[in-house]
This record gives structure tokens, sequence and C-alpha cells, in this order.
């Protein structure tokens, strides 16, 4: 048993090697390597929280001979496990969905890029998840940021370079600001590792002692993961990033790479700052608001817009607000509410963006609306599948939006101040994004004669595949919700 | 016997004869070093062609619809006086948030402060006796912290890889643009470079090299050391061109080095990190401080990097350059 401490750090590791490697092979065998890869990930992390869960408590793994404060170290619990598992799932079910895409738009001589990119993106999450020091988690974050910006730009076009320029000067914002929080947050404590801090900084807060720069500190780190997380004044690079990059990256950017920020986030807050001191703070209001301003303004985007991929982008501004409404809650059932929608939404939005590829292929790789009419006639499993996407999205029952929207009123009626306003938004929020999906699914299902050809589920059976097990994700997460939920609140016991 | 002794004598003399009558004619200024040595192009006049100032001429016109759309020049001069107005607020606000913060810090070089505390004492008082390196940052970054410095060497493959996928250009555009690389960007036989880069470009190799292998002794280490070693050859090309260069570096040998170097890498620290964190003994010998081959994982994980650093370097060169190795 002893054996399985070793996991999540040859998670980590194996993702850089496969990645290194990669780079000196064909496409064919780079893409084999990233499958198998993904594939041992996935055992690695279901073997580690197989024993998290056993034991009941989170353990501590020492890079190296020299224990903390000195060297560097990675912890695993049961959140930790579920969250690496769940990413390399997704992960995997997104790149085999948009697999032949990626074939036809990605010039051949830089096809094994995709995977390296790829294998290092994968491994900087993991990174981020086990990482039990904040500049470990800040070296990774460059490498998910540079990674991030080669997955948007690998489509060669025009609008992929401007969108890839921009995501990297907002990502690159994003870490600066986290950067310098760090600095001062070095200053104030003299350590790095997580653990350490939050000893110091409660010490601080009793005191009394550098209250102004504590708070600037929070504030710093937070808006900085806020940005690159997309969270709603934030938002102005998700639309074209997630809209014009092929379907494998923007499932895997909208569903992982932000996800990745937002719990970093949760980390600082429990494991950095220590959720009294942060809910001290007052941040958690700021959050809140802009969280709920997410929700209503991203979907009003999304609903004026005539592009698809670009709706589905708007609509991850509006789901990641919910997120961090959740998280502004500043109560114990709130974060257990944002952290099921971070499973939640990854799942339906790499199933939306799958689906919308199969959508878009049988309408002649036309993303307007106008010639999308019919087309889940025409691509039959693909419009299942992005009907299925878009009703968990909006929240009926059985499927996991259903819970997470659930999870979120239960989490505003206990918390008095914020229940009317969390509420009400919630309920306008839900109609809108009823509005802007169901228009699509009507559309999509309006029989009208088309010039273009049907596909059926053999012509592209790795689609097919990845839609169906991302729908059973989806089912899953919605009609056996409580085992997750207990999982978290497992994980979030662990993280005092 | 004779004969041949003579004329060999007068093949000499006529030589010395010719070397310096050519000093001479320099000297008088009938001849130019420059000729024969270096191409000299005259500048070719700029010829706009025909479409372009169509071109051209139609986006002026599509402008000044616009500017002259006068609903529109409206609410775009309100925007941008205000987007202007606004972004000075935010940044002189943003500045003076940060200047408070700051004020309120610990001040500098105090020793009662918080990060005065038993990590950086480690770091300096058995750094040497732990890490066996004499230079404790390398020490430090290399033993201490050496997940972290993985991580940022990864960063740099990443960021290679990255530009590769913005500026990489196929095998057979690079063949047709392969003279207009050599010829047209650069002075191609440049006397005065070439000279200059023959003798600097040795030098600066050995220098990279010696940063690099005295990174546990003194300042130094792979980083630096290696960008050294890529400017070196990034002089190199300037000087001698691509095709010279692809002679002992081309895309296979990078591939090799850079793969290589960061898998042993790789294998040297996974090897650190698991037997440190099980608790089995390491046996990579720490050795003599001072001496060459001392501190442990440190002298190799240095040349590991070192090489990674260089092979960056020159690759960022080249693809900015021509689009390829």
């Amino acid at each position: 048993m002893e054996i399985i401490r070793n996991f999540p750090a040859a998670a980590i590791l194996l993702c850089l090697f496969a990645g290194i490697v990669s780079s000196g092979l064909k496409p064919k065998a780079a893409k084999w390597l990233n499958h198998a890869l993904i594939v041992v990930e996935m055992a690695l992390n279901l073997c580690t929280l197989y024993y998290t869960a056993v034991t009941g408590e989170a353990f501590v793994y020492v890079m190296g001979k020299f224990p903390a404060p000195w060297g560097n170290e990675i912890r695993a619990g049961v959140l930790e496990a579920l969250l690496a598992l769940f990413v390399c799932g997704v992960m995997l079910l997104s790149l085999l969905g948009g697999e032949k895409e990626l074939e036809e738009k990605v010039e051949e001589n830089k096809l094994f890029l995709y995977y390296v990119l790829a294998d290092h993106l994968l491994c900087s999450l993991l990174a981020l998840i086990y990482t039990n020091d904040l500049f470990t988690a800040y070296v990774f974050v460059e490498i998910n940021t540079i990674s991030a910006c080669g997955l948007i730009m690998i489509r060669q076009t025009g609008r992929t370079i401007e969108a890839a320029v921009r995501y990297m000067i907002m990502s690159l914002l994003g870490s600066g600001l986290l950067l310098m929080g760090l600095c001062m947050l070095y200053d104030l404590t003299g350590h790095l590792l997580m653990s350490n801090i939050q000893e110091s900084v409660a010490r601080l807060h009793a005191s009394g002692m550098y209250g102004v720069p504590l708070t600037v500190t929070i504030g710093l780190m937070t808006v900085g993961l806020a940005i690159k997380s997309a969270l709603f004044p934030f938002h102005t690079w998700v639309p074209d990033a997630y809209g014009y990059s092929t379907a494998s990256s923007a499932a895997i950017l909208s569903s992982l790479v932000s996800k990745g920020y937002i719990f970093l986030l949760i980390k600082i807050i429990y494991r950095v700052i220590g959720f009294e001191v942060f809910h001290d703070t007052k941040i958690v209001n700021v959050l809140f608001l802009f969280g709920l301003a997410g929700m209503i303004f991203g979907s009003l985007s999304a609903i004026k817009e005539n592009n698809i991929r670009r709706m589905i982008a708007f609509s991850s501004v509006a789901q990641i607000g919910y997120i961090y409404m959740g998280i502004g809650m500043g109560t114990q059932a709130g974060m257990v509410a944002a952290i099921f929608h971070i499973f939640s939404h990854a799942a339906a939005k790499a199933l939306l963006f799958v689906a919308c590829m199969g959508i878009t292929g049988a309408s002649g790789g036309s993303v307007k609306f106008q010639d999308l009419t019919g087309a889940a006639y025409r691509n039959k499993l693909a419009g299942a599948a992005f009907t299925a996407g878009s009703l968990s999205m909006v929240g009926l029952p059985l499927f996991s939006g259903f819970i997470s929207k659930l999870l979120f009123a239960q989490a505003a009626v206990q918390n008095q101040g914020k229940m009317l306003p969390a509420l009400v938004v919630l309920a306008v929020s839900t109609i809108l994004n009823a509005v802007y999906f169901m228009k699509t699914v009507i559309r999509i299902y309006t029989p009208e004669q088309s010039p273009y050809e049907g596909i059926t589920w053999k012509n592209q059976k790795l689609l097919t595949v990845s839609c169906v097990l991302l729908t059973v994700l989806n089912l899953h997460l919605g009609c056996l919700s409580q085992s997750w939920e207990n999982l978290i609140m497992k994980g979030l016991g662990m993280f005092a | 016997m004779n004969r041949r002794e003579k004329e060999k004598r007068k093949e000499k003399s006529e030589k010395e004869e010719k070397k310096s009558s050519r000093f001479e004619s320099w000297l008088d200024g009938d001849r130019d070093i420059y000729d024969g040595n270096m191409e000299l192009r005259p500048q070719k006049e700029y010829e706009p062609s025909p479409y372009l100032l169509r071109r051209q001429e139609n986006e002026r016109k599509k402008m000044e619809e616009r500017v002259n759309d006068v609903a529109r020049n409206k609410e775009y001069r309100v925007f941008k006086r205000a987007y202007r107005v606004l972004a000075v607020v935010f940044c002189l606000s943003f500045i003076a948030l940060l200047v408070l913060a700051v004020s309120w810090l610990p001040p500098v070089g105090q020793a009662g402060n918080p990060d005065n505390n038993e990590v950086s004492a480690r770091y300096i008082e058995e750094g040497l006796q732990e890490t066996g390196s004499v230079n404790i940052v390398t020490g430090m970054i290399l033993t201490y912290r050496a997940f972290d410095t993985f991580g940022e060497t990864n960063v740099l493959f990443i960021a290679t890889c990255c530009v590769m996928v913005m500026l990489m250009l196929d095998e057979a555009v690079l063949k047709k643009q392969e003279t207009d690389n050599d010829r047209k960007y650069e002075p191609k036989n440049d006397a005065i470079l070439q000279g200059m880069a023959f003798i600097l470009c040795p030098v600066i190799f050995i220098f990279g090299i010696y940063v690099i292998l005295g990174g546990h002794l003194g300042p130094g280490g792979g980083f630096s050391g290696g960008a050294v070693i890529g400017a070196g050859l990034i002089l190199y090309v300037i000087a001698f061109g691509f095709k010279k260069t692809q002679r002992f570096f081309n895309e296979a040998v990078y591939k090799t080095a850079k793969i290589t170097s960061l898998v042993m890498y790789g294998l040297i620290g996974s090897y650190f990190y698991i037997t440190g964190a099980n608790g089995i003994e390491n046996h990579i010998p720490l050795g003599l401080p001072g001496h060459i081959l001392s501190g442990g994982i440190i002298l190799p994980i240095n040349i590991c990097v070192g090489i990674e650093v260089a092979c960056t370097m020159y690759a960022f060169y080249a693809l900015f350059r021509r689009g390829g190795l």
C-alpha cells in the first residue's frame, strides 16, 4: 500500500517525460503515447483516490530528501485525487472526440506538437491540483499558460492568432498579479509552503500586524486567478479563444484549464490564507458580486451571438460566474456547490464542444446559425449529444446541471445576507440559459432540405465514443450525485 | 635539383611581392578590400505593386467613409476619450494601492523580519554540507527545490514548442527560401564579421562550458552558461550562414541533444525525488566541496540544463529568422 504514495508524483513526472519524448516522435506515435499516458494516469489517480478514501487522511510526499519547509512537497487528499482522475478522463474524451478535426485542420508537420502541448498541459494541471507549495504552483501556472496558448494557435488562421495573443496578454497579466501577491506573501511570512504560510498568516491575523499588505496580497492573488479563469469583467479573451480554436482545444481550455486555476484559488483559500481569514477580508463579497454579474452578462452575450461556438464560449463565462458565486457565499455549503459545479460544468462543456463539432461538420463546417437548421437529422448522434449537454447546462433533472443548481440554491438559503440576490439571479440566469440553448436545440431539430450531406456514426467512431461517454458522465453526475458530494465533503475536510 | 630549388625560390618571391604589392595598393587607395570578399549591392528603390496601391486606396476610402459617419464617429470618440481617462485613472489608483501596500511591508534588511527564519538559516548554514555545493544559490535551486527547477526547465521547452507552432515552416517552403535567407536579409561573407566570429566563437563556447561546469563552485550554472553558448551559436550563424552551421547543428542534432538532456535531467531528478521521499539511500556521492567532481546531482543537472538552454536560445533565433532549424 505504501507504494501508492509515490503515485501522484509519478503521475506528474510521467506527463513531463511523455511530453519531452513526444517532441521527437512522429504524429501518430505521439498520439498513441499521449492516449496511453492518459490511461496510465487515470489508473494512478484512481489508486490514489482509493488509498486516500480508505485511509481517510491526506498524505504529504516530499520531492527529494529535504522535508518542508526547505524542500518541495506535494500533497494528495480525496478531492485532489478525484479532480485529477476527472481531469484525465475529460481530457482523453476531448482529445478522442476532436481527433479527426485535428488531422484535418492542423498542419501535418505540427501535429506532433499538439500532443506535446497536451501532455505538458495535463502535467501542469495535475501539478496545480496536487501541489503543496505556492512557488511550484506558480511554475506550473506558467507551463499551463504557455501550452494553452499553443493549443489555441495550432490551428493557424488569423482569428486564432489574434485570440492567442489576447489570451497571452490577459493570462500573463493574471500570472503577474499572482506572482506579485506571492512575493508579498513571502515577505510577510517567510515561507512558500502552504501549511507553513497558513500558520504564519493565522498568527499575523490574530495579532493584527501587517493588515493592509495582507489584504492587498489576498486581493492580488484572487484577482490574478480570476483573470486567468475568465471571471466576468476579465472574460474578453474567452469568445475568440474558445470560438476559433479546434474543438479539442476549446473543450480542454473551457472545461479543464480554467477549472485548474479555480481549484488553485480554492486551495489558496483553504490551505494558504485560511477560510476564516479569507472570509474576514470581505473579498468573498466582491467575488460574489462579480459572479452574479457574470451569470447575467455572460448569458446575455450568448443570446446575442450568431456563432454557435462563440455562444458556447459565452455560456462558459456565465458558468464560471456560478462557480465564483458559490465561492463568494463564504460558507461550506457554497464551496461544495462550487466544487460540484466544477465537475458538472467540465463534463457538460466538453460534451457541448465535441458535439458542436459533429453538428457543424454536418453543416459544411459552418458555425452560423442559419446553416445549422436541421443539423440534428444529418448527424443524429451529435444532435442528441448536443441536446443532452444543453439540458445539463439548463439544469434539467437527471442531468448534472440540475444538481449543481440545487446545491447553489440550498447554499443560498442557508446564507442569510446573500439569499435573495443569489436566488433571483440563479432563476434569471437559468431562464437565460434556457433561452439560448433551447433556441439552438430547436433550430437543429427543425427539418429542412439542406445541401449538406449527413454523417452516420460509422464515419465518426471516435466522436461517437466520446459523445456517449461524456453523456454517461453527465447522467452519472446527475443521478448518483450523493456519492460525489460525499467525496467532495470528505476532501474539503482533509483540506484543513 | 638545383633548378627546382631555384624555381621554388622564384615562386616564393613572386608571392611575397604579390602580398606586399597588395598592401601597397591598398595603402595607395587603388584597391578596395571589400572587392571580391563581400557582396555589395545597391538597395533597390521601393516600388509598390499596382495591386497594393489599389488596396491601399480602397482601405483609405473605406476609412474615410467610416470616419465621416457622424453617428458612429461620435460614439467612437466618446468611447475613446472615456477609455483613455479610465485607463489612466485605473492605473494610477492601482499604482497607489501597490505603493501603499509596499510601504506597509516589513522594512528591508531588519533582523526580525519574517523571512529571516529557519528556512534561509538552514540554506546558509548547512547548505554546503548537505548539497556539497560551494555556491549556495545553485545548491538551493538544484537540490532543495529541485522539482521547481525541473518545472522551470520545462517552461523553456514548452516555450520553444509554442514558437514552433507559430513560426515553423514546411520543409518545401524552407528549401525554396534557402537562398533568400542566406543572402537577402543578412550580409553574406562579411570579412570583418567572419574574422571576429572566427576568433570569438571558440572563446565564447569555452567560456560557456566553464560557466556550466563551475556552477556549483562559483557564480554560474546551467541557465547562464547555456545562454552564453546559445549566444555563441547565434553569432556563428550570423557570420557563416545556416548551411555551414547545419554541418554540425541541424534539426536531428538539435532534437537528440534537447530530448537526451531533458530526459537525463528527468531521470536524475526522479531518482533523487523517489529515493529521498521513500527514505532509500541515495547513491550519488557528494564529493569534496570545492572540487570539480562534487555536489552530487548538481553537476550533471547543470550540464543537462546548459544543453537545453543553449538549444532553446538557438532555436528561438533560427525560428524567428527562417522558420526552421
